[in-house]
């Protein structure tokens, strides 16, 4: 198969094309796992672009995104296949006298009867696609283990129908938030990628880019409080799409350079949790 | 091929440092090496880190390990004074050679030399006031060259001319002086908050520097040692698997670090386990509501999930001097999941006994509550040494009687007594009361019941003495606990 990108920074420089900024590391895990067909786990704290990413190379890529969200009881019917039990049962009626009974049974485990969930969706799919499949740490451990066959092989086995192979290999993004660990098995068959919040060019540079009209010298200003912000003993630090939100606020406020009152007065936006706003407002306005 | 024999050392190191790296994250590994060029330093170390670390935790792990084996490949990162004429040394000369003609000129010794400390320190200054990353890369090089006073075959750790290097450099007073110069520049007063904002650059700044001379340091160690004897000097334990007794600073933070992503895993998990592995019986409206897909047959039964009830805790803790970081982290660890439990309380002693649950229930904060647990609780009762019987037999009588049939006990320490008398019978009625009683030992298990410690006697009444040295030990622990 003919891979899709050239080299790292073919790769950096389309995502930026469609406003993703991506450092070296996301890049180049991305184009890893187009050369090397396999799967990217993405993890790190929330806000900070994971899913974003599958959504970024998909535009990019001109691929349509599946996605398949995770949650606790996910299961085959859910995310892989189902037989569609009520059409089954119509053409068993639909005809009970002319087919014989070997004819019929062949007829209803066939794929017209099958209802394809994102995950087979994904490799049955013409087109190029992204597959994405969301917060997989919130399955179960169990349930798990529906994915690896199709994450290493890029098939998947109906016992009624046999084996059915991808037509292309999706480039495929699963993101964790981390709240449990994931299996050995999952892992080993991934890319693995942290994305964390970003360093302070980089932030600034996002803050230009998603926030319109927004002044460099106020970019520069927002970027440089939330690293400080970030260098606290939070409960929660703020995220990516905390700082823009926060920059959006700026904006509508229509302050021009952040001081120290307006900055405390807008920390609930930055901060979700009171003692993180308290702790966060003491240190901003002291020095030591 | 040098390469391979380099990877494979390198992945050899990164296992016996404790990564679990598998024999298919090797391959996919060296596939990964075939698409990347080693030249593109940056993009090479995150594709090994892509394929073989797959734990965030690790990763300044295999960053450490990754310099030392890789530091000496890619032009940029040559030394610029001779060494000895090995294999290694020749390849990178060769590397050297061929940049040579794009003009690698910066920092590259020479002109240099001539310089007086005041005046490198003084570059120094304009370098972390404006920011060049290229000047502070060629300056630690220098200051290195200059300070460290490095001579090869030197057994002495790289920590030893870091700090020869650092000495010189004088980087306590930089940031005083830094600040100075900058509100001096500015023509008008700063505000705090600008003040505050510079002072975290200069910081970073400065940091950054110090990182640089640390990464010279070990590149010029590498090239002098070879990279498996260099390894072996740097390997440090994972997070997980640091000693809280022997924790240095930066471990412990670290240490503060791994504590709260664990402590919420494990919290998902323990609610994740109530909830499910244990069948009740048939629910029987649910089993209907799920026959309608199948035709009213009820192919899919449902069942009732039984809620166990939760424990209660009371946890007891020594905080004297050499436990005290084991006693803080539990501590933590059980308050960070402490809804996995109807009820916590906490006490802490020294040779006098308090409760301290009171600092944990009026703030969200953990690590704020910790800190007024040392400075608050009233903990000494004539000296402050460590008198577990003493305490226990005021714990006793405190606080013996709120101790009943669904209270599990935790007792935290070393049981080193000071020849104290032990009062074990006190734990022996605990234990009547109590639903269970654990003892929890910081100690390697080699040291109980050696000198002072007389944690037998006191576990001979308890439903186990666990030895619980690193957040492993305690992780598994308070897994089993719930």
């Amino acid at each position: 198969m003919k891979p899709r990108f050239n080299d790292v920074a073919t790769v950096r420089s389309g995502l930026k094309k469609v406003n993703y900024l991506a450092d070296d590391g996301i890049a180049g895990v991305v184009f890893l796992a187009d050369r090397l067909g396999k799967p990217v786990l993405i993890e790190g704290p929330a806000g900070t672009g994971k899913t974003q990413l599958a959504k970024s190379v998909a535009e990019l890529t001109g691929a349509r995104l599946i996605r398949l969200q995770c949650y606790e009881g996910l299961d085959e019917s859910k995310a892989l296949y189902e037989w569609n039990y009520k059409k089954q049962l119509l053409r068993i009626q639909a005809d009970k006298n002319s087919d014989s009974w070997s004819e019929v049974h062949d007829d209803i485990f066939s794929s017209e009867f099958l209802l394809a969930r994102p995950l087979l969706e994904a490799i049955t799919s013409e087109e190029p696609v992204v597959l994405l499949i969301d917060e997989v740490d919130r399955v179960e451990l169990e349930t798990e283990a529906l994915l690896l066959e199709i994450l290493s092989e890029y098939q998947v086995s109906i016992p009624e129908l046999g084996t059915i192979t991808a037509k292309q290999i999706p480039l495929v993004f699963l993101t964790s938030n981390n709240t449990r660990e994931l299996s050995e098995a999952l892992k080993r068959r991934c890319l693995y990628l942290h994305v964390d919040y970003p360093d302070l060019e980089r932030e600034k540079e996002i803050v230009l880019n998603k926030v319109p009209d927004i002044s460099d010298n106020l970019a520069d200003q927002i970027a440089r409080i939330v690293r400080s912000i970030r260098q606290l003993d939070l409960k929660k630090a703020p995220s990516v799409s905390e700082t823009l939100d926060w920059a959006r606020t700026l904006m509508l406020l229509g302050i021009e350079t952040i001081d120290e009152k307006e900055a405390k007065e807008t920390l609930h936006i930055l901060l979700k949790y009171q003692t993180d706003i308290a702790k966060a407002a003491k240190e901003l306005s002291v020095t030591k | 091929m040098p390469v391979l024999d380099l990877m494979s050392g390198f992945i050899v190191e990164l296992r016996n440092a404790g990564l679990p790296v598998s024999l298919t994250e090797n391959l996919d590994a060296m596939e990964a090496v075939k698409v990347i060029p080693i030249e593109d330093r940056d993009a090479f170390k995150y594709a090994l880190g892509a394929t073989l670390v797959k734990n965030n935790a690790h990763w300044r792990v295999f960053e450490t390990i990754f310099e030392v084996y890789f530091s000496l490949r890619g032009p940029e990162y040559a030394i610029t004074q001779d060494g000895q004429p090995d294999d290694f040394w020749r390849e990178m000369q060769e590397q050297m050679d061929q940049v040579k003609g794009q003009g690698e000129g910066k920092g590259s010794g020479g002109g240099m030399d001539s310089l007086t400390p005041e005046e490198i320190n003084a570059m120094l200054m304009r370098a972390l006031m404006s920011g060049d990353q290229a000047m502070m890369r060629a300056l630690a090089k220098q200051s290195v060259q200059r300070f460290a006073g490095m001579e090869p075959g030197r057994p002495v750790g790289g920590t030893y001319y870091l700090y020869r290097t650092l000495r010189n450099l004088d980087l306590d007073n930089m940031l005083q002086k830094l600040m100075d110069a900058n509100s001096e520049m500015s023509k008008q007063e700063l505000s705090s908050l600008e003040q505050r904002l510079e002072k975290d650059e200069f910081e970073s700044r400065i940091e950054q520097f110090k990182q640089e001379v640390e990464s010279e340091i070990r590149r010029r160690l590498v090239a002098d040692r070879g990279a498996e004897a260099m390894a072996k000097t740097l390997r440090k334990p994972l997070p997980e698997d640091v000693e809280f007794m022997h924790a240095s600073r930066d471990e412990m933070q670290s240490l503060k670090k791994a504590l709260y992503p664990l402590t919420r895993k494990l919290a998902a998990r323990l609610a994740r386990k109530r909830r499910h592995g244990r069948k009740g019986p048939l629910d029987f409206r649910n089993t209907v509501r799920h026959s309608l897909s199948y035709g009213g047959v009820p192919a899919d039964p449902k069942f009732r999930y039984p809620r166990p009830a939760k424990p209660e805790l009371m946890v007891v803790a020594d905080i004297s001097g050499s436990v005290a970081a084991f006693a803080r982290f539990t501590l933590m660890f059980v308050y960070a999941i402490q809804n996995q439990f109807s009820k916590v309380r906490s006490f802490v002693f020294i040779d006098g006994i308090d409760e301290v649950t009171k600092f944990f229930k009026s703030t969200e904060d953990i690590s704020e509550a910790i800190n007024r647990v040392n400075t608050e609780a009233d903990v000494v009762w004539v000296d402050g040494h460590s008198d577990y019987g003493h305490a226990f037999e005021v714990f006793w009588e405190r606080y013996g009687k709120d101790i009943n049939s669904k209270t599990t006990v935790l007792l935290l320490g070393d049981a080193r007594n000071n020849y104290h008398a032990a009062q074990s019978w006190v734990v022996k009625e605990i234990a009547k009361r109590a639903r269970h009683v654990y003892w929890l030992n910081p100690e390697p298990k080699s040291y109980w019941n050696t000198g002072d410690s007389i944690v037998g006697e006191y576990g001979a009444h308890t439903d186990g003495v666990f030895e619980c040295r690193n957040l492993r030990q305690l992780e598994g622990f308070v897994e089993n606990l719930t």
